[in-house]
């Protein structure tokens, strides 16, 4: 968005612009609006002025020269032990739309050890173009700063038009580093694209705890990044491949090196804690009463074939580690379907799954606010309700 | 050893009350409140706690409009030692390159060791910012910091909380870490530290005191725009099941298994 201009004959000083604006960035001086020290220039004002009295200024910012020698749509293909994660095919299928209508091919980069049958299987299942896969011992485990150096060198020699990887804690942790390095913009878990009929990538993400939704440009620079929120996208059908290519690239060994040592990983053993990343969530909250009554939500939640989650209740009380927590200071999740067991439902909650696809609710207190956003609630007792309906969901699943 | 610790704190919105009127489009800000991002009252008190335990300073620093001071006045009544202002109307519309690209330039200029940032900012929620200053002053990193094990002369011991479970990282100094909630309990505000609070006085900085070239400052150094905000679709009402929990239960499941989700 370019800068503002107020036209003084227009304004009528109503001050429908300072309740349009996020930042607190303009005021009524006298009679006429005035731009204040927060005014971020978004142009949410000129949109809400009934008299047409914001303007944009001229955008002084030259175009960029050089955008056009950047083509094609790149996947960053995520890996976690020599495993293409799923993430990756959810954005296959988003990036082949991409691809197609600017008509240019879709590509994966693989960075890894010992993976090329995974690229291979890669390739003939689903519809990319090119893998291009950067082998190097060094890359068998994810690092930030190497995974950032390798990937900034292959978009500086490749030029991709557009890179996307899964807002994952390694895609948002790297992506960052690369988006400074080539000196371009990146727009944060995002979950919406499209092309816009200039041929720029809109790039849509909520944004303040999803209250407010964003679309976002990046007009002068190349390539075009984001990273998209995990589960948002749909992988395509497997057995779509097209006969791709597999281009190996040799690393620049100097870049391999990393300041950082990995010293070791510990999997948290319950396999239901990746909750970022699961299909469905059953979580527990205050309403439980105490920590021996999370087993109701675990039955329910491997009866469904979930993950555990937990309110920030939960949490500070002790009942569940602080991974499970969802929230404004936990984890944002988007599952198919979230069961919030005795969890009331405060804004700081909300914000972190609202965005799911079913929301089903039990609760004792019908006018828990959860209610408010639940597709579907219960009104009852959890001790009571929660292990009925894991038989009848374990009934359903044996016939 | 002493450390030269700088954290990295914003002011936001409280994000929980701003909403959209979905009719006429625009923001709903009566009643919100001006916070601390909480990600990074995490990061000040780790910042506190490390001073405490192996001496050294900690350094507050944001970029942000004026009234972003009782911000930094928060910090100082939890124990930070100073506080950076770094304010300019060139700085307005910046992205997160043109904040980490500020903020790296301040940093610089304060001197560190240790740079620790919030994991994200409840309000962009990009967490982009704390990688982004580590590149722009050629850093290594570790974001996700749940817990610091061991600060030595040249290194400190790490471990990240990670989708499926904890790494642990040696990361040399200098460096930086972004940080998650699980890593401490933040301290009430002593009263010493209030009064402290109110009449420290602030360091400022501006445009002009940290040798940026002008276009790549703000608005002009941002790759991004924002080109609209709107509401997001409203959730459409619910259907609430009351009564025998055998029925309700029935009922849900039959519903779920209609719906495709079961
Ligand atoms: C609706 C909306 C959507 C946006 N989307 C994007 C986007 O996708 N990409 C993009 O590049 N920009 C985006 N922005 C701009 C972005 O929010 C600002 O650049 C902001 O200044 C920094 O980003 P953040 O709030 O996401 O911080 P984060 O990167 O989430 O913050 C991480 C940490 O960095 C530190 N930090 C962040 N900002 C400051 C500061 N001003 N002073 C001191 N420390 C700080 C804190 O320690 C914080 O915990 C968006 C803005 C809006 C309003």
């Amino acid at each position: 968005m370019p800068k503002l201009k107020i036209i003084s004959d227009k304004c009528g000083g109503c001050g429908q612009c300072v309740d349009a604006c996020p930042y607190d960035g303009i005021e009524i001086a006298g009679t006429l609006a005035k731009f204040k020290d927060s005014c971020n220039w978004c142009g949410t004002c000129k949109d809400a002025c009934p008299f047409e009295a914001i303007v944009v200024e001229e955008d002084k910012a030259p175009a960029a020269a050089g955008l056009d020698a950047y083509k094609g749509v790149w996947v960053f293909g995520e890996q976690r032990d020599g495993h293409i994660q799923r993430v990756v095919l959810e954005l296959v299928g988003e990036g082949r739309k991409l691809a197609d209508a600017r008509k240019e091919p879709l590509c994966v980069l693989v960075l890894g050890d010992k993976m090329e049958g995974a690229c291979k299987k890669l390739l003939a299942d689903y519809p990319v173009d090119k893998v291009y896969y950067v082998e190097a011992p060094e890359l068998a485990v994810f690092e930030a700063e190497v995974y950032g150096k390798i990937c900034a060198d292959l978009i500086r020699a490749k030029k991709p038009e557009i890179m996307l990887a899964g807002a994952t804690c390694a895609g948002r942790s790297f992506l960052s580093r690369v988006a400074v390095e080539v000196h371009t913009g990146l727009t944060a878990d995002c979950t919406g694209l499209a092309i816009n009929p200039e041929g720029l990538l809109m790039q849509t993400r909520p944004a303040f705890g999803g209250n407010i939704m964003a679309t976002i440009l990046c007009p002068n620079h190349r390539p075009q990044m984001s990273t998209v929120r995990p589960r948002v996208m749909k992988p395509p059908a497997a057995g779509t491949g097209r006969g791709g290519t597999l281009e190996k690239v040799a690393p620049d060994k100097a870049r391999l090196l990393s300041r950082s040592k990995i010293l070791d990983f510990a999997a948290e053993i319950e396999e239901t804690v990746n909750i970022a990343e699961a299909d469905i969530i059953v979580s527990g909250g205050r309403g439980l009463g105490g920590p021996e009554n999370f087993k109701l939500v675990e039955d329910l939640a491997k009866a469904l074939g979930g993950a555990v989650g937990s309110s920030r209740a939960a949490v500070d009380a002790g009942w569940k580690p602080y991974s499970h927590q969802v929230g404004q200071t936990g984890k944002t999740v988007c599952p198919k379907l979230y069961v919030a067991c005795g969890i009331s439902g405060a804004v700081q909650h909300l914000v972190g799954m609202q965005s799911s696809d079913t929301i089903v609710a039990i609760n004792r207190d019908p006018d828990a606010p959860i209610f408010k956003v639940a597709t579907y609630g219960i009104v009852g007792d959890l001790k009571e309700v929660l292990p009925i309906l894991t038989r009848k969901i374990l009934e359903r699943k044996g016939k | 050893m002493a450390l030269r610790i700088v954290v990295c704190i914003k002011q936001v919105p409280d994000t929980t009350e701003v909403r959209m009127d979905p009719v006429k489009g625009t923001l709903i800000r009566e009643g919100v409140v001006s916070i601390v991002n909480p990600f990074d009252s995490y990061a000040v008190e780790e910042g506190v706690r490390l001073k405490e335990k192996h001496g050294g300073t900690c350094t507050v620093v944001t970029m942000g409009p004026p009234q972003a001071e009782q911000a930094l006045r928060d910090c100082i009544s939890v124990g930070a030692d100073e506080a950076y202002l770094v304010s300019d109307r060139a700085f307005a519309g910046s992205d997160t390159w043109a904040t980490s690209l500020t903020l790296a330039a301040a940093i610089r200029k304060i001197g560190f060791d240790l740079i620790i940032c919030g994991k994200q900012a409840i309000d962009g929620d990009t967490a982009q910012v704390g990688p982004g200053i580590a590149v722009h002053l050629d850093l290594p990193q570790a974001t996700y910091a749940r817990k610091i094990r061991e600060v030595g002369e040249k290194s400190m011991i790490i471990e990240r909380l990670l989708e499926e479970g904890v790494e642990t990282m040696e990361m040399p100094l200098p460096g930086l870490i972004t940080v998650v909630k699980e890593i401490n309990e933040p301290r009430l505000p002593s009263l010493k530290g209030k009064m402290r609070a109110k009449k420290y006085e602030l360091k400022k900085l501006t445009a002009a005191d940290l040798d940026l070239q002008p276009g790549k400052l703000g608005l002009d150094g941002s790759p991004t725009r924002v080109m609209k905000i709107f509401a997001p679709p409203p959730r459409a009402g619910g259907e609430v099941f009351k009564g025998e929990a055998d029925q309700c239960a029935d009922k849900l499941v039959a519903v779920l298994a209609k719906n495709g989700v079961v």
